[in-house]
């Protein structure tokens, strides 16, 4: 059977006249919330879309290069050309996502007209603006943005990211980072709980965001937005791991197509977000899987290798 | 002392979490399920929203189609919301992915077109004295309704909320606004 592609459908008689709204806070954010509990996945052609579409995956991410590529081909890293975009939208019927640049606000507005359904500014490309990071309010297309720690989480938010993720170190196969990034964010949180409303000012002065954000956050004990894990998930336990630690879902880029087995992979990596708290189950999909890409240890990369350090 | 009734929500993928919310406001006792045995004992089943072929592949591996279609055969309430209307239809316009065949439509997928079409809108539901702020993200719609199934709310012309026995389907996100009149619409027309 032939596979369906997504439409754009206009109704008759449905149009902003009668209190339509598109582009809000709330559907860009709900996107995100129905991605919950699900593997977005970096893929570079339409082949790997639909493997990654049977797999399971929620969503899937359109570039041109996955990470470990990106850091073993050096060079400028942009947004995927407009025609590998379509191809993979094309391909499947889940949402397909695509990375611009930091800062790159054309890049952004290309992806939006391509009519993607989330951009992500992304440190895994090559800055594009080492000031400002792209203005994401004016966009009907909803944005994710990577984090380390709170702070950085919340000035995402307030430049309108309706989603955020740990920025981990994209390309690596090493989990460590993305550990460390959802750590910081767990405990400024759980920290923010206990201030004064004057403590809790005094921190919003230092991440440089709204007293009302911060309160916001203290209040509801996590962030107003759904949280994933990416940078560095390699196995189904690097996936349960990042779930157990209050991640509500996994980007997985390098770590699915520079395996042995791809579609073995994709799959047992669906399963364990799913079942992150019962082993038996990691332990029964993870059997006879091949090898798992190789991996780099943190401490051999240069600075200027360190993506997570991009952007502010 | 009677056991008060509990409502299980799928929990395979997707927004369970606003759906217990929305459930506990109700002061309904709930439980997550993901395997086959967590169905025993349910009076109702909430199937969220999510992405419908993800939910579907990981119910087809994990055991959970077969238990699910028996359920539903005999009668247990279903609130199945965008991704749950899609699983619980008896065929889908395009494509193949597992389906429950619960429901006697016909669902179009993301009908409403990709992430930039995703809208809000006021709508009138059957049932209720007010209309109900509808959230519609990649929404499917019902194409083609089957004779013993009601449709009660529509955008434009198309079905977007349908019933049929104990059983209620939206394209739409109630579990994404604070208003819990389509759940408790649901818990008394089904006697969950």
């Amino acid at each position: 059977m032939a596979r369906p592609t997504v439409r754009v459908v206009k109704i008759k008689g449905m149009d902003q006249s009668n209190g339509m709204k598109t582009g809000t806070e709330l559907v860009k954010r709900g996107l995100a919330d129905m991605l919950k509990g699900g593997v977005i996945m970096d893929v570079v052609d339409a082949d790997q879309a639909r493997i990654a579409e049977d797999a399971g995956a929620v969503a899937v991410m359109a570039l041109e290069r996955v990470p470990a590529d990106i850091r073993k081909d050096g060079g400028v890293a942009r947004m995927a050309n407009p025609a590998k975009v379509t191809e993979i939208m094309g391909a499947v019927t889940i949402p397909v996502m695509a990375k611009c640049r930091i800062g790159h606000f054309l890049e952004a507005r290309v992806l939006e007209d391509l009519g993607v359904d989330y951009i992500d500014e992304s440190e895994v490309l090559t800055p594009a603006d080492e000031e400002y990071h792209v203005d994401k309010w004016p966009f009907t297309t909803p944005f994710v943005c990577g984090a380390r720690d709170l702070g950085e989480g919340l000035r995402r938010l307030s430049e309108g990211a309706a989603m955020i993720r740990t920025k981990g170190e994209a390309g690596t196969g090493n989990v460590v980072e993305a550990v460390r990034h959802i750590r910081a964010i767990t405990s400024q949180m759980e920290a923010l709980a206990d201030m004064t409303d004057e403590e809790q000012a005094d921190q919003a002065a230092m991440m440089r965001v709204s007293p009302e954000l911060v309160k916001e956050v203290a209040s509801l004990g996590r962030l107003p937005v759904v949280n994933f894990a990416a940078g560095g998930i390699a196995t189904p336990s690097d996936a349960a791991l990042m779930m157990a630690l209050g991640c509500d879902g996994v980007f997985v880029g390098s770590g699915i197509f520079k395996s042995s087995q791809p579609t073995a992979y994709a799959a047992a990596i669906v399963k364990a977000t799913t079942y992150w708290d019962n082993p038996g189950v990691i332990a029964k999909v993870s059997r006879g899987l091949g090898e798992p890409m190789r991996g780099k240890e943190i401490g051999t990369l240069e600075p200027a290798e360190r993506l997570a350090a991009r952007g502010w | 002392m009677t056991v008060p009734p509990t409502i299980g929500v799928l929990a395979l993928q997707g927004d369970v979490r606003e759906h217990l919310l929305a459930l506990e406001r109700l002061g309904e006792p709930t439980r997550s399920v993901r395997l086959p045995e967590d169905l025993r004992g349910l009076d109702g089943l909430v199937i969220p929203g999510g992405e419908s072929t993800t939910i579907g592949r990981l119910a087809e591996r994990f055991g959970l189609l077969h238990p699910l279609r028996a359920a539903m055969a005999d009668g247990l309430p279903t609130l199945a919301t965008c991704a749950g209307m899609i699983l619980v239809a008896g065929a889908i316009v395009e494509g193949d992915q597992p389906l429950l065949g619960a429901l006697d439509v016909v669902v179009r997928r993301n009908a409403f077109g990709r992430q930039n079409e995703s809208f809000e809108i006021d709508l009138d539901v059957k049932g209720l004295d007010r209309p109900f702020h509808g959230v519609f993200i990649r929404a499917p719609w019902v194409e083609k309704v089957g004779s013993d199934v009601e449709v009660l709310a529509r955008v434009g012309d198309r079905p977007v909320m349908v019933s049929s026995g104990r059983m209620i389907a939206t394209s739409f996100h109630p579990e994404l606004t604070d208003d819990s009149r389509i759940h408790r619409l649901w818990m008394e027309e089904t006697g969950g």
